[in-house]
């Protein structure tokens, strides 16, 4: 059995003990606000089609105004038939999907079974719902396993929604748009790529927070392709000159060397038993 | 996400809701709307499942944040579960409107949710229980719940009469959907309907298109 916390097992029932420690936080800040963190500010989509699931992200991820990574990886390796996209807070998504991945090869060891989504989507509700909505990770969750193809959302507060085509972060609705129209159910792998790389785009264009290459991930039963970058931004700068300095670009002026004076205090040997 | 949690006093996703369950003759009507919103402005799924299974025969809705909903049926489908194999019997109805009694009672400064628990059992037939928001429990022959049910509480006491028949009772229960989710922003979609009987259970799936129309110009 998986548990979403592998060291200990809770208590029975309910455990609301983190949100007495958040609001004593908050009232530890100026004007009760915290600090805000660094959000993707993205666009993630998700299809199911005729022969598994097609899941995209654009790739930039953003630290207020200034992006602060162009090729950042958003699409998350769950298990060999899983794989999740997260947007949000960035480091949130990324522990969180890394928490379930692990979780799960432990089970997948244990139990000599490949995992199944809704299993991940299962202990994902649990992990998050434990902490009240104070990790912000949207996930869409797609995979395939003996029951099918599947793709699931998990919000941060814990809700689960099973879908057949899905788009979250800030450029959600223009990529929504997309999807509502163009989405047919059974659809072709090729019909599904590029529904899911117009989603893309569409968030991309209408959207600050998202931006730069599109990257896809399509999983069937026959195994993962993941495609990055899927398309690259056709806005590439081109940077005039090198920033790398030779080595030689800063002069040494003066050089001085202490000896660190170390004695030496206790030595032990322990003789390991591995007859 | 957050720009659209305006002043919504549920965090995150909420049902925001139009839920019901009625007794006929031999068996109940449970039934719901599949529209979840965020902060009364968006619709964040226009096909969620709000009548869930907890055992064979118990059926329940729900209601408030679709987080702690959701998280409390699941809880309550374990529990039920557990109980019955230490019972080897069928849970009665009662223990499951018990048990997600509860967990909202004992839990009622951190959840927001609420139930409508119905089904059939072998001591007492058709019976329709609701669970409130602070953990009341009641049993009632029909009830309604959710932000929708404002709306039609003239009609269902106009309308409703004990032991109608089958075919009656998903007339009626299809109505009060409609008229609800006419007048309610926040409940739309499918109506989502399941038939309860000693015999087995029924789902029935009535798109919005398809609903009976009320004076719809």
């Amino acid at each position: 059995m998986a548990l979403s916390n592998v060291f200990e097992t809770p208590a029975a029932g309910f455990n609301f003990d983190n949100t007495s420690r958040n609001a004593a936080l908050e009232g530890l800040f100026d004007g009760g606000q915290t600090p805000k963190p660094m959000k993707t500010g993205t666009t993630i989509a998700g299809v199911v089609f005729k022969d598994g699931v097609v899941l995209g992200a654009d790739t930039r991820a953003t630290s207020s105004e200034v992006v602060a990574d162009k090729m950042c990886a958003k699409i998350h390796y769950i298990a060999p038939n899983i794989y999740c996209c997260g947007a949000g807070t960035a480091a949130d998504t990324e522990k969180t999907t890394d928490l379930l991945s692990s979780n799960l090869t432990i089970f997948s060891l244990n139990s000599g079974r490949n995992p199944r989504v809704v299993m991940a989507v299962n202990i994902l509700q649990d992990m998050l719902y434990r902490y009240r909505g104070q990790i912000g990770a949207n996930l869409i969750l797609g995979g395939v396993d003996c029951t099918g193809n599947h793709l699931y959302t998990v919000g941060p507060y814990g809700s689960v929604n099973k879908v057949p085509y899905l788009s979250m972060g800030s450029g959600d609705l223009a990529a929504l748009g997309i999807l509502e129209d163009g989405f047919k159910a059974d659809m072709e792998l090729e019909e599904a790529k590029e529904l899911v790389r117009l989603a893309i785009h569409a968030g991309i264009m209408s959207d600050l927070g998202s931006g730069n290459n599109i990257d896809i991930c399509v999983i069937t039963r026959q195994g993962v392709d993941y495609i990055r970058p899927y398309q690259v931004s056709e806005y590439k700068d081109n940077r005039k000159t090198k920033y790398k300095y030779r080595p030689g670009t800063t002069p040494v002026l003066t050089e001085k060397v202490v000896r660190l004076k170390l004695e030496v205090v206790q030595e032990s040997m322990q003789r390991m038993d591995t007859a | 996400m957050e720009k659209r949690c305006t002043d919504s006093q549920v965090k995150g996703v909420s049902t925001g809701t139009t839920i019901l369950a009625a007794t006929f003759d031999g068996g109940v009507v449970i039934g719901s709307d599949s529209r979840a919103s965020i902060g009364g402005e968006y619709v964040s799924s226009k096909t969620i499942n709000k009548v869930i299974q907890v055992h064979d025969r118990i059926f329940s809705c729900m209601a408030g944040s679709l987080a702690d909903a959701q998280a409390v049926t699941k809880a309550a489908k374990f529990h039920l579960s557990f109980h019955s194999v230490q019972m080897e019997t069928p849970p009665l109805v009662i223990a499951a409107a018990s048990v997600l009694k509860e967990l909202c009672y004992k839990n009622k400064d951190e959840l927001q949710a609420g139930f409508i628990t119905a089904g059939w059992d072998r001591k007492k037939g058709p019976q329709v229980y609701v669970v409130s928001l602070g953990g009341m429990l009641i049993s009632q022959p029909v009830t309604i719940g959710g932000s929708g049910s404002t709306y039609i509480y003239g009609y269902v006491d106009a309308k409703y009469k004990p032991n109608m028949s089958k075919e009656e009772c998903l007339q009626f229960a299809t109505n009060a959907l409609a008229l609800a989710m006419g007048r309610d922003n926040v409940s739309g979609g499918v109506a989502h309907l399941v038939v309860v009987t000693e015999t087995g259970v029924e789902h029935v799936v009535v798109p919005g298109d398809k609903l009976p129309k009320f004076h719809n110009e």
